[in-house]
């Protein structure tokens, strides 16, 4: 990003919006590196998928978005849901298997949900929510609603004919969705080279009468514009767009530890995209181009902290759900 | 009362509606139509999608002419991705809709399964019920004519074993029309199958909108001697059946079961302790099937009100064939029931 600030059209950005970029980047990257943090405890017993390195694209994306659009995210959906506005709290408190958890503990950390901020449950199948974000699109537009629907995805759910059946249904009947493919280059351990013959996940949407656009996933500036593009195309009817943002993520597929050391992936390929941290180039740039002060930017560290020690807090002298709830809510109504 | 009688055909409906002034009379695809119609009339949450729904021959005659009637909007043709399309209805409903998928052969939705079962089943349970995901998706058993092995299965137990979905396989007319706007508003998916071969069936369906309760069996028949347990197509042949063994003096219960799951076990244990004899016919397979299930939940709770062993009348552990003479081997029926019925009370 460095000097190329103008080439984004900074006029158009706010100086708010920009602390509000970083603020929320950063709420994210504290938020997952407390998880880090408190992981060996082994208090927190369920598999977490972290975000660590992609959180320019759920920033960017979030920012665009009102609290009654949709969001439908994966087993790797912090970042969405912070970015969306859900309280830490009771994502915490679901990593914990708490009662207060948003699952109300039967969830963990794969399945979060808030409905009032649009997020109606994440899938951990891989492309399992992307037709589930169409059809509640479909629903929107049924109703008459203005919604919008953003729908996060990997480079592995790509692979999947979900992700085919729900785009082509996308585009067909013209639907209000933005699908973000977040290419951080790895389904577990398979490299995008190794399942995908081109390499080009946005070239697609033109096969389907759809927008694509492939964009730097770890530049928020760029995210943000790219998605602000996308979201009104669909407000005004313009159907779905594919966003294939490209990023890396710094630790391995499933838990706190970088991966590199058992094998899954060159030492040097991460250091590589660690420079690239989608964190500290911006913050460069706030700084660089004196949109904020290092007294500034510490003052919101210091407040995250302290609402990410409420939440782990709250989680942690939250009672556990009683046992009788193993058989409750398997159905509705009854 | 004239919502639980069964008649055999049309002809032995015809002529009851004759003696019987206000019995009106619609067959299991009319039934199916009506209640389709009249749900999309007074509630704009609901709608229709699959492949095929808005065509001529309109699903066997299930959805014909309510794209015209309610535009094709509401009643939406679909690109032939059942994975996807279910994966559409589940988050419509999630959304506030209330979707009726229709799959014209069970034998598709093993493509979408992984939106019925991770999806739909888990939804409602996996986020400590916050949401639900009220969705229909009526499929379709074909048999015969060489359907073969991937248009004619039965899959009914396949669902039934997950949790979090209900399943239900009306026989008659009343309870096609019942049981679908059941369905519709129960709130959580719903799994319902239709028997090709019970589209022609005509019995009384009252006009207004009604429902059938999910989860409630009826008695059919009344009798002291056996328990015949049915499911759909099969209520028919055990009804066949029942009237060949009274001849010979032997009186048979047949339960039509209604819904598979969940299971009203209450009305088949009140029978069996009447009877003491159980035999299951399902239309799908014996091996770990619905005949297995009540079978089994007989056995733990009601064990010693049997005077026999328990049989079940279900499909061989093979896929269907083609051809007329192995598909006649293939499928059980009226023969098969009595055959079981007698060998049970010779144990006697």
């Amino acid at each position: 990003m460095k000097d190329e600030l103008l080439k984004y059209g900074v006029d158009t950005i706010t100086r708010e919006l920009l602390v509000e970029m970083y603020s929320m980047m950063l709420k994210i990257r504290m938020f997952e590196d407390r998880i880090v943090e408190l992981y060996p405890e082994q208090e927190m017993k369920c598999p977490v998928h972290l975000y660590i390195g992609q959180e320019a694209i759920a920033a960017g994306v979030c920012l665009n978005l009102k609290k009654e659009d949709y969001l439908f995210s994966n087993h790797r959906g912090h970042g969405h849901c912070l970015a969306k506005g859900s309280p830490m709290g009771p994502l915490m408190a679901e990593f914990y298997g708490k009662k207060t958890g948003c699952s109300r503990g039967k969830g963990g950390s794969m399945h979060v949900i808030d409905v009032e901020n649009g997020i109606m449950g994440t899938s951990a199948i891989v492309g399992g929510g992307i037709p589930m974000g169409v059809g509640a699109a479909l629903a929107s537009v049924m109703k008459g609603a203005e919604s919008v629907t953003a729908i996060f995805f990997g480079d592995g759910a790509y692979d999947e004919g979900a992700f085919y059946e729900a785009f082509n249904f996308a585009s067909l009947k013209k639907l209000p969705v933005v699908f973000v493919c977040e290419n951080n280059f790895y389904a577990t351990n398979s490299h995008q080279s190794a399942r995908q013959p081109g390499c080009r996940i946005s070239d697609s949407a033109a096969a389907f009468d759809a927008h694509g656009v492939c964009i730097d996933g770890n530049d928020v500036i760029e995210v943000y514009k790219a998605s602000q593009d996308a979201v009104s195309r669909a407000r005004r009817g313009g159907g779905p767009s594919l966003i294939e943002a490209k990023t890396y993520r710094w630790k391995g597929h499933v838990g706190p530890e970088e991966d590199f050391e058992r094998g899954c992936r060159p030492k040097e390929e991460l250091d590589y995209w660690k420079e690239m941290c989608p964190l500290r180039s911006f913050k460069e740039l706030l700084l660089k181009r004196n949109v904020m002060t290092e007294a500034e930017l510490g003052r919101i560290a210091s407040s995250i902290k302290k609402d990410i020690d409420a939440a782990v807090r709250f989680a942690k002298e939250s009672p556990y759900p009683e046992q009788d709830e193993l058989l409750k809510d398997i159905y509705c109504g009854g | 009362m004239p919502w639980t009688k069964v008649y055999g055909d049309k002809a032995e409906f015809e002529k009851m509606a004759g003696v019987t002034p206000g019995l009106r009379g619609l067959t299991y695809r009319e039934a199916l139509l009506e209640a389709t119609a009249q749900m999309l009339a007074s509630d704009q949450t609901v709608f229709v999608l699959g492949e095929g729904v808005d065509d001529s021959a309109g699903v066997f005659g299930t959805t014909k002419g309510l794209h015209e009637r309610f535009g094709k909007d509401r009643v939406i043709d679909t690109p032939l991705a059942e994975n996807g399309v279910t994966g559409i209805a589940i988050g419509a409903a999630l959304a506030g809709m209330r979707p009726i998928l229709v799959h014209m052969r069970v034998d598709f939705m093993p493509l979408s399964m992984d939106q019925i079962m991770n999806h739909a089943a888990k939804w409602h349970y996996m986020f400590g019920g916050k949401v639900s995901v009220p969705v229909t998706i009526r499929s379709i058993i074909g048999r015969g004519w060489g359907s073969a092995a991937q248009h004619s299965q039965s899959l009914q137990a396949l669902f039934a074993h997950i949790p979090g979905l209900k399943v239900v396989m009306p026989a008659t007319p009343y309870d096609a029309k019942g049981l679908l706007r059941a369905s519709v508003y129960d709130g959580n998916p719903v799994i319902f199958i239709e028997h090709r071969w019970l589209y022609e069936h005509m019995g009384h369906v009252p006009e207004e909108a009604y429902t059938v309760p999910i989860g409630k069996a009826v008695v059919r028949r009344k009798g002291p001697d056996v328990t015949i347990a049915a499911a759909s197509y099969m209520v028919y042949e055990a009804l066949r059946a029942a009237s060949a063994l009274s001849g010979q003096g032997i009186e048979s219960e047949v339960i039509d079961l209604r819904t598979l799951k969940p299971l009203d076990m209450e009305t088949i244990f009140e029978s069996v302790k009447k009877t003491g004899r159980l035999i299951v016919a399902d239309t799908g397979w014996k091996e770990f099937g619905i005949g297995a299930e009540v079978i089994a939940r007989v056995a733990e709770d009601a064990f010693y009100d049997l005077k026999a062993p328990a049989a079940r009348v279900a499909l061989p552990d093979a896929p269907t064939p083609a051809s007329p003479v192995l598909e006649n081997a293939f499928y059980p029926g009226k023969g098969h029931i009595i055959e079981a019925v007698k060998k049970m009370l010779v144990r006697k």
